[in-house]
């Protein structure tokens, strides 16, 4: 038990068009769960999932968009709340916290990397990377020291000064993850980090992570819809589809041994876009020397 | 025809009830109107306490702090000149006062209830009518109740502007609120947030902007009712058109009337200038 980091049982989440938004569910009512499963009005976005991530493993999330891998993380942590279900996280049960509790939670079990970055447009790069720590209550000149030294591990020390808006999109994810090392949570939450940048920077920050982790040893919970990433990153990996885990392995296996069709799919484009992204890497590179050329010659 | 027997006036009702406030807790409005008196004579005197050129100077100061050009702060610290040249500074100074009363007392109610009504959603479905209410019911109707209230003056005046003016500021606070990025709520709670920090460090400071818009707004709104002000006797530049109207003064309401307008320019373009210097999120 001591091993698992994350344990998730039963966890379903339901999203209801109708007025309250509420469902209430009841595994054990067979004819409720049929009638949701039928109804227009409920779409169920986490069905009946029960996995555990065991404690310095890097665990993937994988799936198409709308195949619920994003609410998923989310309900992790409750910033949605699950309809059904219990989660354990490091010992503590999540969905059994009141809001308090789970503010604390939140604050030093738990930090997140959106797709977004969900930077404070109105905060310095430094101020940003600080801000878990504010919300803790740690004084202005211990936070900051902490910050900067995050930022000097993803390499935008220089930057510390400026405002989100004035970096790339790389860039910003990069404070995105010194705000989430900062923390110094023992459990990191990833919501599809590198899927809004560029190929060449993905595998740069993909790399990086690689190297953070063989020095933190953190549990990752990694969502992406990259197979690719999946096979480089995860230890384990989990395929989604319609809220529900149609496989789960390590990425070898599930890449030799897809479990179904779906997986299957999956798997067979993955030799197609590597070779899309290796050509599309050669021809940025062949770019890449003329530029350097013509600005010599 | 409406059938006549379905006919029913609250007008007795309502009528008796304002005698019967006034009889029985007559004290209580006088103390209220005196208080409020009180504050704007206080703001009054400190504002006439500034010579003519300490006005000049200092919105010169204030535009050329938010606006950075030679030529928007020369034009608009000298438009006030022409208040003075016309010889209406000291009525200027009077309605001044009484917007800024207004305005202060609007933006302490406003700015709070916008922020309540943000966060808890019932007080949105009980302000939202009310609001409707107060800006489209003609402001004569509730000066009749004021009147006897608080007497004639200024302080029915204010209130009057309160009414018309307070809507602005709290619809503008409660929506630049919401309309702070869903994304950017979501990493704020996911570090650990409390609802007060969450405001207070997140939905407060980027909705800034939109809250300096209600500011402005409610500032302008005050402006232009002081011409209904006057009618109930409050003194300044409204009192000037009211006579032009009564004597068909064309010259006198032009004046007048351009003296208010420049008010209105000077504090729109300062406080805009100020809101664009003080927005929190940084351009590059």
């Amino acid at each position: 038990m001591s091993d698992v980091a994350i344990a998730v049982e039963e966890l379903w989440k339901v999203y209801s068009k109708s007025k309250s938004g509420k469902v209430v569910i009841d595994v054990d009512d067979e004819e409720l769960m049929r009638s949701i499963e039928a109804s227009s009005e409920d779409v169920v976005a986490v069905r009946d999932l029960s996995f555990e991530v065991k404690k310095g493993e890097v665990f993937i999330v994988m799936g198409l968009s709308g195949s619920g891998k994003s609410t998923l993380i989310r309900c992790l942590i409750r910033l949605v709340e699950p309809s059904y279900g219990k989660i354990i996280i490091n010992g503590y049960d999540v969905t059994a916290m009141d809001k308090k509790e789970l503010t604390e939670f939140r604050r030093y079990q738990t930090a997140m990397v959106f797709q977004h970055y969900g930077l404070l447009p109105h905060k310095t790069v430094l101020d940003n990377v600080a801000f878990g720590l504010k919300l803790r209550g740690v004084p202005k000149k211990e936070r900051r020291e902490k910050a900067m030294h995050a930022l000097e591990i993803v390499g935008l020390e220089k930057w510390a000064s400026y405002y989100p808006s004035s970096l790339s999109g790389g860039m910003r994810q990069r404070v995105g993850i010194a705000r989430a090392l900062v923390a110094d949570s023992p459990i990191l939450l990833m919501d599809e980090p590198f899927s809004g940048l560029d190929p060449l920077i993905r595998r740069e920050m993909q790399d990086e992570l690689i190297r953070l982790q063989e020095e933190m040893h953190k549990t990752i919970f990694f969502v992406t819809h990259d197979l690719d990433e999946a096979m480089r990153l995860g230890d384990r990996m989990a395929v989604m589809k319609d809220g529900s885990i149609v496989q789960i392995g390590k990425p070898a296996e599930v890449f030799a041994n897809p479990a179904n069709d779906y997986v299957a799919r999956f798997v067979q484009d993955r030799g197609e876009e590597i070779r899309k992204a290796d050509e599309q890497i050669a021809a940025l590179n062949v770019a890449n020397d003329k530029e350097v050329n013509s600005d010599v010659s | 025809m409406f059938p006549e027997a379905w006919e029913f006036h609250v007008t007795p009702h309502l009528n008796s009830g304002i005698k019967a406030l006034i009889q029985n807790h007559g004290e209580a409005f006088d103390a209220f109107s005196n208080g409020l008196l009180q504050l704007l004579l206080w703001i009054q005197s400190a504002l006439s306490a500034v010579p003519w050129w300490g006005y000049i100077l200092l919105i010169a100061a204030i535009s050329w702090f938010s606006i950075r050009k030679v030529v928007p702060t020369l034009v608009l610290s000298l438009l006030p000149v022409i208040i003075g040249v016309f010889g209406l500074w000291g009525l200027a100074i009077e309605t001044l006062a009484i917007v800024i009363t207004s305005v202060v007392i609007s933006l302490a109610l406003g700015i709070p209830l916008g922020v309540l009504m943000a966060e808890v959603k019932t007080v949105g479905v009980i302000i939202r009518p009310i609001l409707d209410a107060m800006q489209t019911m003609p402001s004569f109707v509730y000066l009749i109740p004021a009147m006897m209230l608080f007497g004639l003056g200024k302080v029915p005046a204010i209130l009057a502007t309160v009414i018309y003016a307070l809507p602005p500021v709290i619809r503008l606070t409660c929506l630049g609120i919401e309309l702070v990025p869903k994304s950017v709520q979501e990493a704020a709670l996911a570090y650990g947030a409390t609802r007060w920090q969450l405001l207070k460090e997140v939905r407060l400071p980027l909705a800034m902007p939109s809250i300096m818009a209600g500011v402005n707004q409610t500032i302008m709104m005050a402006l232009s009712m002081v011409v209904i002000a006057s009618m109930i006797g409050a003194r300044g530049l409204g009192q000037e058109i009211l006579m032009a109207i009564n004597r068909i003064n064309v010259g006198r309401g032009f004046e007048s009337g351009l003296s208010i307008v420049i008010m209105a320019i000077v504090i729109d373009r300062i406080t805009q200038g100020l809101a664009k210097k003080w927005d929190p999120v940084k351009k590059p």
